[in-house]
């Protein structure tokens, strides 16, 4: 595809998409970088700080400092949980699809639509869920024995948020798998059966390597998603026990609204950001740069 | 090929598994609430549907309803209108800044909620958007319309450039091609983009009840409200989830071919 003729009136293609995502991510991006380099005393008396907060929030040893560390860590392990479970699952259940016929539909819609519920109700259907006294699950879960209860046990709240996001989002997945699977031509398929290939013969070098594609984008969404995960957990655990489930979002909004400490949140939020960028810059890297070597 | 039995069984007991906790919400949604606390019942044993009533004799949740479907949908339109083109320009041409271009696009997705909550605050107040559709419709242009532009890169780059080449040699003007010839063999990527803009606008609810006050009051933000308004009314709230589901269901079963004729999805 490197043929591609070289033409800058493409721009005015682009145009509207730029005025769009500008308005809505140069202007509030600015306002953030403007509070993270100023200090206020209220009533919009503004004066300079410079790093003094980046200096705070990067240096484990202040409060703040300490706060962000284990809400990083926290919020890194949860997306690697996360995504080690939904992705294997997700390929399998996407394997397991019928490929024809009235069961495609009918699984389609019922795998999608825990997707397509807005993320405050998705937090409401497992709080009710786990409540040992009303919930299905809590109710079962205390009933083999297991000492159960997500407002009070860390590693209870842990489970439910990482099961919530399994049950949430494996479905992306699933269907962004099916998808890439459906586009492999038959003939490939054939020849493997020719050759005589093995069902895991035709996985590994079939399927996986058509499906890189698309499981690249899976997997970018997924951390992204985890990673920025904010309103399940408010609703389920609020953050806590203590703060076992306070995840970088969560800080961050406690911090901006909670305490109106405008500085740290905008410094954080930045810190944050580019922690994200990173992350994805080095796994998008990586994919393009097998990819081409693999086409070489 | 033949099909043996066993991935058959794991998909059924992973989507009974799935179903689960949302039958749980309607089992909820159809008990009172003395009949929840009184203990656990695996179905209503005298359902009733008289929250549901409720809610639709309650003009601030068909409200909230009504909202909430707007500025998705005006969302989706926008989003997908301004990436057809610029799906085109990347997929067809070099120019000055094009992979840059496209990863920062990808970067906005990347940017979370919880960061821009406090600055889309002041800017839609600023610019006297505040507590309307078009503010949640516009903010979540942020994420939708990268979003867009990604996923149709890919199916433009399915069709073959050959079919450009002959329009052209065959009079077609630009528009006319794009509209006439070029869309028509996209159709199935526009269905795939829509679904899943309407999808992530349908479900965000930080920004939308962070732009909104009480005109523009989406489903979910009313949902929120009546958490602390009336103690814990479990049956309510189970009602009010239960309905949120309803379009989502629907656009999938509008969407279900597009998504099973598979789509290999262009540059990552």
């Amino acid at each position: 595809m490197t043929d591609k003729p070289f033409n800058n009136r493409a721009w005015f293609f682009v145009v509207p998409v730029l005025a769009f995502v500008l308005f809505s991510s140069i202007i509030p991006m600015m306002t953030v970088v403007n509070y993270s380099i100023q200090d206020t005393m209220g009533a919009n008396n503004f004066f300079w700080n410079g790093d003094g907060w980046f200096r705070d929030l990067l240096n484990p040893s202040t409060e703040i400092g300490a706060r962000f560390n284990d809400a990083l860590f926290r919020t890194l392990a949860f997306s690697f949980a996360a995504l080690a479970i939904e992705v294997p699952l997700g390929i399998a259940m996407a394997l397991c699809l019928p490929r024809r016929g009235w069961g495609v539909g009918i699984s389609l819609v019922v795998i999608a639509l825990p997707m397509l519920i807005p993320w405050n109700v998705v937090g409401t259907i497992w709080q009710i869920f786990t409540r040992a006294d009303i919930g299905l699950f809590g109710a079962a879960i205390t009933g083999i024995g297991i000492h159960y209860n997500v407002t009070q046990d860390a590693v209870s709240a842990w489970v439910t948020i990482v099961v919530i996001d399994v049950w949430h989002w494996t479905p992306l997945v699933i269907l962004l798998s099916y998808a890439g699977l459906r586009a492999i031509p038959d003939a490939y398929y054939q020849a493997a059966r020719i050759d005589g290939a093995s069902r895991w013969a035709v996985f590994v070098n079939i399927e996986l390597p058509k499906l890189q594609k698309v499981l690249v984008i899976a997997v970018l969404l997924r951390f992204m998603q985890t990673f920025m995960i904010y309103t399940e957990p408010v609703v389920v655990t609020g953050g806590g026990p203590g703060s076992a489930t306070t995840f970088l979002s969560i800080d961050l909004v406690k911090i901006a609204l909670g305490q109106v400490d405008l500085g740290s949140a905008a410094s954080m939020s930045l810190v944050y950001n580019l922690i994200t960028l990173t992350v994805c810059w080095i796994f998008y890297t990586i994919m393009t740069q097998l990819e081409r070597r693999r086409d070489a | 090929m033949r099909q043996s039995l066993a991935p058959r069984i794991i998909l059924v007991v992973y989507l009974i598994v799935l179903m689960l906790p949302i039958y749980w919400l309607i089992n909820m949604s159809l008990r009172t609430n003395s009949d929840i606390m009184s203990g656990m019942a695996l179905w209503p044993h005298h359902p009733t549907f008289e929250k549901y009533i409720g809610i639709f004799n309650d003009p601030t949740w068909v409200h909230g309803f009504g909202v909430s479907l707007t500025y998705v949908a005006i969302n989706t339109i926008i989003s997908v209108t301004v990436a057809l083109p610029a799906a085109y320009a990347f997929n067809r041409y070099h120019f000055i800044g094009d992979k840059h271009l496209f990863f920062w696009l990808l970067t906005n997705l990347m940017a979370p909620a919880a960061v821009y909550a406090m600055p889309f605050f002041n800017l839609y107040y600023a610019v006297g958007l505040f507590d309307t559709v078009w503010a949640v419709a516009l903010a979540h242009c942020l994420f939708n319309v990268p979003l867009a532009v990604w996923i149709l890169e890919g199916f433009v780059g399915g069709v073959p450039r050959e079919i450009d080449e002959t329009a052209a040699i065959d009079g077609y003007s630009f528009p006319r091609f794009f509209i006439r010839i070029f869309l028509p063999l996209i159709a199935n990527g526009v269905g795939v983009t829509a679904f899943f803009c309407f999808m992530f606008s349908w479900v965000e609810e930080l920004l939308a009840t962070t732009l909104t006050s009480s005109d523009a009051l989406p489903f979910a933000a009313v949902m929120t409200r009546s958490y602390s308004a009336s103690g814990m009314d479990w049956s309510l709230l189970a009602a009010a989830g239960v309905l949120t589901m309803i379009p989502g269901a629907v656009v999938i079963w509008f969407v279900r071919n597009h998504i099973a004729k598979g789509f290999a999805l262009g540059r990552v």
